[in-house]
């Protein structure tokens, strides 16, 4: 039995409801006087951050200490691994200290999936975001996201995101956002559309369950999220495009083409935003950008998530994958 | 200690019926003529059903409560299962809605409406659940069912039907808005083969 989260590729339709739904109750204890809940008493969490992250950081760590777990916040920068220590040496320190759960962000794809195999520890291991490979709290918060805006928040309930339509613009290249909310998404039933120049395309995405477009104002009439994402300098090499404007002009979204989105229709977007290059600011302070909710609704997905791996005897989470195909 | 054995093992073992339709339906109007006279026209007067089966009897209570005072009274949920002393002994349970009435609690008196009292452990967490939500001026428990072996100092306020069991006796109660019909069955647990 697994008890890790490390794609989103390994939760079933089931789970992947499950927690959405979990997370519902969840939100609700944000509105209450005393935003806590005794749940995770005792347990001790640590987040492993070898990656800068704000957002993702205190966003797990406000649910922690909203399930009453002890928090633990190791930043690779000014730590030993400064000094040369291993993965496997912070791990084991880790499991000396008697973690119960490790949230991990790695700069290399696939840290997690090692922690979470090599039997270096114990704990549970959950995923925030490893290089260009995965972030499944992001696609389950954003698929929350969707479920909340498109169905409703009560008549969301036990419903997957079955025909709703999803773009993703970007830099689908770089963009471990992309890659969970694919998969997620796919498996709640959604149709995903991905939207990038060639260059920002990954090799081998005609395996995906997607389909995969260079033409952004063909696909914004047919659908009912659009999800913007960031250009990642600081993982780009190469020149991928001539220039930031021209790129925004055929990539960007300007008030001018959420107007040619349905009515219904929401702009998402992971965060950080750069204004004036993936979105304009005129549509990110729009009341159809969900961005502000997306981050109120990561406590409330990583809430579920814990509670799920940590609250019982066992997780409440099956996994499809995860274990080493022997 | 679990009361909700699930309806397949109550019926395997020939449950057979203690309260039925009819029975339950004077049992509550009983306890809301109770609730009545004891919070002396229960002006301040808030149901929180435990779910499942707690929150439609709790519905079920409001519904005689206003017919007698003429007046609504407002209904709420308590789900406690972030609140329960055996989370560790299970995997993880979904959890069910908590819905607080739109005045809140603090000053109110508050019933916990459950329809089988049994360990008093349920009722436990449901206290500790209230603590984070609001400060009652007074909390009162009603039960369909009081099966005794208390595991805890707790003791019912309004009791629907006192039922002495044995530890190898189940009670499984049906209500129509979960199961189709009305009634509350003893069974005897299988044993363990």
């Amino acid at each position: 039995m697994q008890r890790h989260l490390i794609s989103a590729a390994d939760l079933t339709r089931d789970d992947a409801v499950l927690i959405l739904d979990t997370a519902e109750e969840m939100a609700r204890v944000a509105d209450r006087p005393i935003k806590k809940l005794p749940t995770l008493r005792g347990r001790t969490v640590c987040n492993l951050f070898f990656e800068d992250s704000t957002r993702t950081r205190i966003s797990f760590e406000a649910a922690e200490k909203r399930l009453s777990a002890d928090v633990i916040n190791f930043a690779a920068k000014g730590s030993s691994v400064s000094k040369g220590e291993s993965l496997k040496d912070t791990a084991q320190t880790l499991e000396a200290m008697g973690v119960d759960a490790v949230v991990i962000r790695h700069s290399a794809s696939g840290a997690p999936y090692r922690l979470a195999n090599s039997g270096w520890i114990d704990a549970p291991v959950i995923n925030a975001g490893d290089g260009t490979h995965q972030h499944p709290t992001q696609a389950l918060l954003d698929a929350f996201t969707m479920r909340r805006r498109l169905i409703g928040r009560d008549a969301g309930l036990g419903k997957d995101l079955a025909g709703k339509r999803v773009t993703v613009v970007g830099d689908v290249l770089h963009s471990r956002v992309a890659r969970s909310n694919v998969d997620l998404l796919h498996t709640l039933g959604a149709e995903v559309t991905l939207v990038a120049p060639p260059t920002l395309v990954p090799v081998g995405v005609e395996t995906w369950p997607c389909e995969v477009s260079y033409d952004l104002d063909a696909v914004l009439p047919k659908s009912d999220a659009v999800m913007m994402l960031r250009v990642q300098r600081e993982r780009m090499n190469a020149a991928f495009f001539p220039t930031e404007r021209e790129y925004s002009r055929r990539y960007g979204l300007d008030g001018e083409r959420m107007a040619r989105m349905p009515e219904h229709a929401i702009v998402m977007h992971p965060g950080p935003m750069v204004r004036g290059m993936e979105i304009t600011a005129e549509v990110a302070d729009s009341d159809r950008c969900t961005v502000v909710e997306q981050v109120a609704n990561g406590v409330s997905i990583r809430m579920a998530v814990l509670y799920l791996l940590l609250g019982g005897n066992e997780p409440a989470v099956t996994h499809a994958r995860t274990t080493e195909e022997k | 200690m679990d009361k909700h054995d699930s309806p397949a093992t109550a019926q395997a073992s020939d449950a057979r019926p203690v309260l039925e339709g009819p029975d339950i339906a004077r049992v509550l109007t009983r306890i809301a003529h109770e609730i009545v006279e004891r919070a002396k026209g229960a002006d301040d007067v808030v149901l929180l059903g435990i779910p499942t089966r707690g929150v439609f009897l709790a519905r079920r209570l409001a519904v005689k409560l206003a017919q007698i005072t003429e007046r609504t009274v407002p209904v709420g949920s308590l789900d406690i299962t972030m609140y329960r002393d055996d989370l560790r002994m299970h995997p993880p349970r979904a959890l069910a809605r908590t819905e607080i009435p739109g005045d809140g609690l603090d000053g109110k008196l508050v019933v916990l409406v459950d329809d089988v009292l049994f360990s008093g452990r349920t009722i436990r967490a449901a206290l500790d659940a209230l603590n984070d939500i609001g400060r009652p001026r007074a909390v009162q428990l009603a039960v369909l069912v009081d099966r005794g072996h208390r595991e805890l100092p707790i003791r019912a306020d309004y009791v629907g039907k006192n039922l002495p069991t044995s530890l190898r006796e189940t009670v499984k109660v049906q209500l129509a808005e979960e199961d189709g019909r009305d009634t509350v069955l003893l069974g005897v647990k299988p044993t363990d083969q």
